[in-house]
């Protein structure tokens, strides 16, 4: 397995191998299915929406469906105008959305179509909606996607009209649904109004019930997001994939934002808890309180199952700076934390908590796991913490791992469980224990195999 | 049924319903063959599943060469998206290198795009080369590659140059061409043109070459073992578990067998017109089928021995399956099934599922020619338009060095009339009246036609497999098996069977409305009574 990875680092600046991204309208597509009745549009060769909706799907085990604006050669030399416009009169006639939501691929946006000017020109029928966003496949990656779509949902939808709703807006960022439903729940049991989007829980989590429907009954209606101008604060939950949508609505609506990590750990999970609480007034109740104690009583009973180990961390920056946060909480050492999504922000994130845990550890944004792989040739882990991808280097070097974050494509299940909040970071934890307690197990030799852990 | 199609495809807007009716038939049995529309462009707006040209060149016929360094030239997503997807296995042989666990990019940025991306496609090349020391790199465009008009292929020829290795380009960026087919018809352009014929690898007896097969979930493995128990030499496969260095020599062989026309007839009929080369049609998805086609190899080869080599060996498996086949097939028998994958899967896989007695009722390709629907006896009537001119129809002259025939004109003539030589019949002709052909099935028509037909199992992609799979009907992705395999061969229709039997049995289908939707109301009823 990646036998020709070898141990000598080579100055790279042409070949990226193995990456640890996808492009931006992957993102741009999962954000605006959490849209309620959306269908999301890529403006482009069939191939991109092809691509995306398969990896979706593949991740969600659960229908993605999305249209395209099929370029073909003829499109690419003369502007994709009549292509839009096509797409948005047969997307309503045969589809029927509620909303569509446009974005580019690096097709569109290297010959410069102007989305707005189509949309202006095209017959949307009353009370339908579509919005857009840039999403040039050669900027960022699917986290810049996910947070251009929310941007361009803050930018059509969202509207203050003096009308206060005592409400919260919280942008969860590129999550999954489970996160999504654990958020809004711990929002409830709180006591306090939210308006959550994007939302793909209900739209990306569904029930077989023997009926397909196109449009599921989850995802943020359109109305929420307009009124989203009228709340008391916005809460963006991840710098990368949240934070211009949140700067948007207070530029526009004057809500205003507060950015902080996605809420995995105890930490994070505290910060935001408070964060709400503050803004609404709402006390946080006992049964979360409960349950955070439940997961302290947890990490100061099981800390010797991971306390000490070297953990590489990769994936997407919003996921992993939260990670290495608890990692650190659970005493564990990080000593590799990289991200495919560039970003000097994160570096800086990541490289401050380290710095204070006076740990030293190589710290990327912008990588690929061809790099991943070569740190951890030249100084083995403990444990790593990755998507699917990195299962390739877990067995190269025969290390335990642990498939956190997006996309997970060989096991299933994962959209279903959070990885936020308390509850979530009890999963955490018993993901981590148990993949590095199944590696004591396997290697053990007969006289010290233990009965009890 | 036709009225049903009828009413479909009429509330489509008027330009789409101009377009989709001439997409859709119902097997009629008439004398007059039946036409159908096809590798036409699909209407913006429409839910297809159709990929792009980069995925037909890099992702099918490219990407499973496994000692290839096969670089993406753009945007990081399409590399990614084509890495370790489509599970064409390829297993290391020797010293060789295997590099289908790596994916490789220039991950264009926005620079790149504006000040144009040659030079960083030029480093990527020194950086593979000083990394892996490959003895072959093929770099495939991107959309926005063709549009800022980087010079790829002198890039790859100047490489060449310096590194003493084989560097091939291909101009697939994904707007060309109306489907992935654009994209195989451009691979095999450049593969004829710089790899095939370049070797002069030493064949034996009974030497073959094996076209499409991709090896998805072990395939190509399975048909391997089989010929190779008959005495085959397989010279290459193409190309799943496929080596540039074995397509080098693949002129050497004396017959062609094709498995999938549509991804690979051109390299199929080059040959035959640079070397001589014939090319029959097989199947080795079923028990029949497989037999048919391992009797017709035998037929063209015309040597009795052969012959009752063939004959013994297909005894043997049949023996070591039936037992196990017949406990399946009664878990199947009766059922229907819908079918929608590939350019030749559609075709294929109703002969396996027969084989189970299970009905086909509906059928058609993603991104089929009309050839593969009517046969390619109707190639001459199809009119080229500008979206199929864009892809290059390679023009290849006789080697004279190689050029070799087989059969002798007589041997050929009566040949023609036994097998399936150097012809496909197409899908239409082996399906039922009343049946269903649809062409670039999209998401309303799916939708309308399963609720319409209701069959028992759906066969198809990714991407839809889950609107059938919520609305209650057993679904199977035919282009990766689910991840299972090999389907093909005598072995893989054991385990299609198995999983077709296992996936429409599985307990959780009863139990899909809770048990209180349906009870209670007893209970309730009796209390009230009282």
């Amino acid at each position: 397995m990646l036998d020709y990875t070898p141990k000598e680092y080579v100055n790279r600046s042409g070949l990226v191998i193995n990456p640890a991204k996808t492009c931006q309208p992957v993102g741009a597509m999962y954000a605006a299915l959490g849209i309620h009745k959306c269908l999301p549009h890529s403006h482009g060769s069939q191939g991109c929406c092809a691509y995306h909706r398969k990896f979706l799907t593949r991740n969600f085990r659960d229908p993605v469906m999305a249209s395209t604006s099929s370029f073909t050669e003829g499109a690419a030399v003369f502007g994709g105008g009549s292509n839009l416009k096509t797409s948005i009169k047969n997307v309503f006639t045969i589809y029927n959305p509620d909303v569509i939501a446009v974005h580019t691929t690096c097709l569109s946006e290297t010959i410069g179509d102007d989305i707005p000017t189509y949309v202006a020109q095209s017959n949307v029928p009353e009370g339908k909606v579509v919005i857009h966003a840039n999403t040039p496949s050669y900027t960022g990656s699917h986290i810049t996607g996910f947070s251009n779509m929310v941007l361009g949902m803050v930018k059509y939808l969202s509207q203050n009209n003096d009308n206060p709703n005592g409400k919260v807006n919280i942008i969860p960022g590129f999550v999954n649904p489970a996160d999504m439903r654990e958020i809004k729940r711990m929002l409830k049991e709180m006591g306090i109004g939210f308006i959550m989007f994007p939302d793909t829980s209900g739209v990306l989590d569904t029930p077989l019930t023997g009926k397909y429907e196109m449009y599921p009954k989850g995802g943020t209606r359109v109305e929420d997001i307009i009124d989203s101008g009228n709340s008391m604060a916005t809460f963006g939950l991840g710098s990368f994939s949240s934070a211009d949508g949140a700067f948007q609505l207070e530029k526009k609506c004057k809500v205003s934002p507060k950015i902080l990590k996605t809420p995995i750990g105890i930490k994070a999970t505290d910060e935001f808890l408070m964060a709400v609480s503050s803004i609404t007034g709402k006390e946080i109740p006992e049964e979360i309180e409960e349950e955070r104690g439940q997961v302290i009583d947890i990490m100061c009973d099981c800390h010797y199952h991971y306390e000490g180990k070297k953990v590489a961390i990769s994936g997407d920056p919003d996921i992993v700076i939260a990670l290495t946060e608890f990692a650190l909480s659970l005493g564990m050492i990080p000593k590799y934390v990289l991200t495919g999504t560039p970003g000097e922000s994160f570096d800086r994130e990541v490289k401050s908590m380290l710095d204070e845990a006076g740990i030293e550890a190589k710290v990327k944004s912008g990588a690929d796991l061809f790099t991943l792989h070569q740190w951890m040739k030249n100084e083995p882990v403990d444990i790593l913490l990755g998507t699917t991808h990195a299962k390739y280097i877990a067995l190269a070097e025969d290390v335990p791992f642990v498939r956190i974050g997006f996309p997970i494509l060989d096991r299933s299940v994962h959209s279903y469980m959070p990885i936020v909040g308390y509850k979530g970071a009890m999963r955490v934890i018993e993901m981590i224990s148990n993949a590095l307690l199944d590696r004591q197990d396997r290697d053990a030799a007969d006289e010290d195999v233990e009965l009890i852990m | 049924m036709k009225k049903k199609i009828d009413k479909m495809v009429e509330t489509y807007p008027a330009a789409v319903f101009k377009n989709r009716k001439e997409h859709i038939l119902v097997k009629e049995n008439n004398e007059e063959p039946q036409k159908i529309k096809a590798n036409t462009r699909t209407i913006p707006g429409i839910i297809t599943n159709r990929g792009c040209c980069y995925a037909g060149c890099k992702g099918v016929v490219l990407g499973p060469l496994r000692d290839a360094v096969v670089l993406t030239h753009g945007p990081i997503g399409c590399g990614y998206y084509t890495w370790g997807t489509r599970r064409n296995k390829g297993r290391t042989s020797g010293d060789e290198k295997n590099f289908l666990n790596y994916c490789f990019s220039t991950d264009l940025q926005e620079g790149d795009i504006v000040f144009g991306g040659e030079k960083k496609l030029v480093k990527a090349i020194k950086e593979a080369v000083e990394i892996f020391n490959p003895k072959t790199i093929f770099i495939c465009s991107t959309c926005p590659v063709g549009l800022i008009g980087d010079d790829i292929h002198a890039v790859a020829s100047n490489a060449e140059k310096e590194y003493g290795i084989k560097v091939v380009s291909f101009s697939c960026e994904g707007y060309k061409g109306v489907s992935q087919s654009g994209g195989h018809h451009i691979a095999n352009n450049g593969l004829i043109k710089h790899i095939i014929g370049t070797g002069d690898k030493a064949v034996g007896k009974y030497a073959i070459n094996i076209l499409g097969e991709y090896n998805i979930g072990g395939d190509g493995w399975e048909i391997e073992r089989i010929l190779g128990k008959i005495g085959y030499e397989i010279v290459s496969l193409m190309v799943g578990n496929g080596t540039v260095e074995d397509l080098k020599s693949a002129h050497k062989a004396d017959l062609n067998v094709i498995q999938c026309h549509r991804s690979i007839n051109y390299i199929g009929e080059m040959m035959g017109t640079k070397y001589g080369m014939d090319w029959i049609k097989v199947n080795f998805i079923g028990v029949k089928s497989t037999i048919e086609s391992l009797r017709n190899i035998a037929k063209y080869f015309g040597d009795p021995e052969l012959m009752e080599r063939t004959e013994a060996v297909i005894q043997e498996e049949l023996e070591e399956i039936n037992p196990q086949l017949e406990e399946y097939k009664k878990m199947c028998e009766g059922k229907t099934a819908a079918l929608f994958v590939g350019g030749s899967r559609a075709h294929h896989y109703q002969h396996v599922l027969k084989d189970l007695g299970i009905k086909t009722i509906l059928a058609g390709y993603e991104f089929a020619h009309r050839d593969d629907y009517e046969g390619r006896e109707i190639i001459p009537d199809i009119k080229e338009d500008g979206d199929s001119k864009n892809i290059e129809s390679l023009e290849v002259q006789k080697d004279p060095e190689n050029y070799k025939l087989f059969l002798t004109k007589e041997q050929y003539e009566k040949l023609k009339e036994e097998i399936p030589l150097n012809y496909y019949s197409g899908m239409i002709k082996e399906m039922e009246n009343g049946t269903i052909v649809v062409d670039d099935l999209n998401h309303y028509e799916t939708e309308e036609l399963l609720k319409a037909l209701k069959p028992d199992i759906f066969c198809s992609g990714i991407k839809d497999k889950y609107i059938a799979h919520k609305a209650g009907i057993y679904s199977k992705q035919l282009h990766s098996y689910d991840y299972s395999g090999p389907y093909a061969g005598f072995k893989g229709a054991v385990i299609f069977a198995r999983d077709i039997a296992m996936g429409l049995t599985t307990p959780a289908w009863n139990m899909i409305v809770p048990p209180w939707k349906t009870s209670p109301m007893l209970e309730g009823s009796y209390i009230g009574g009282n």
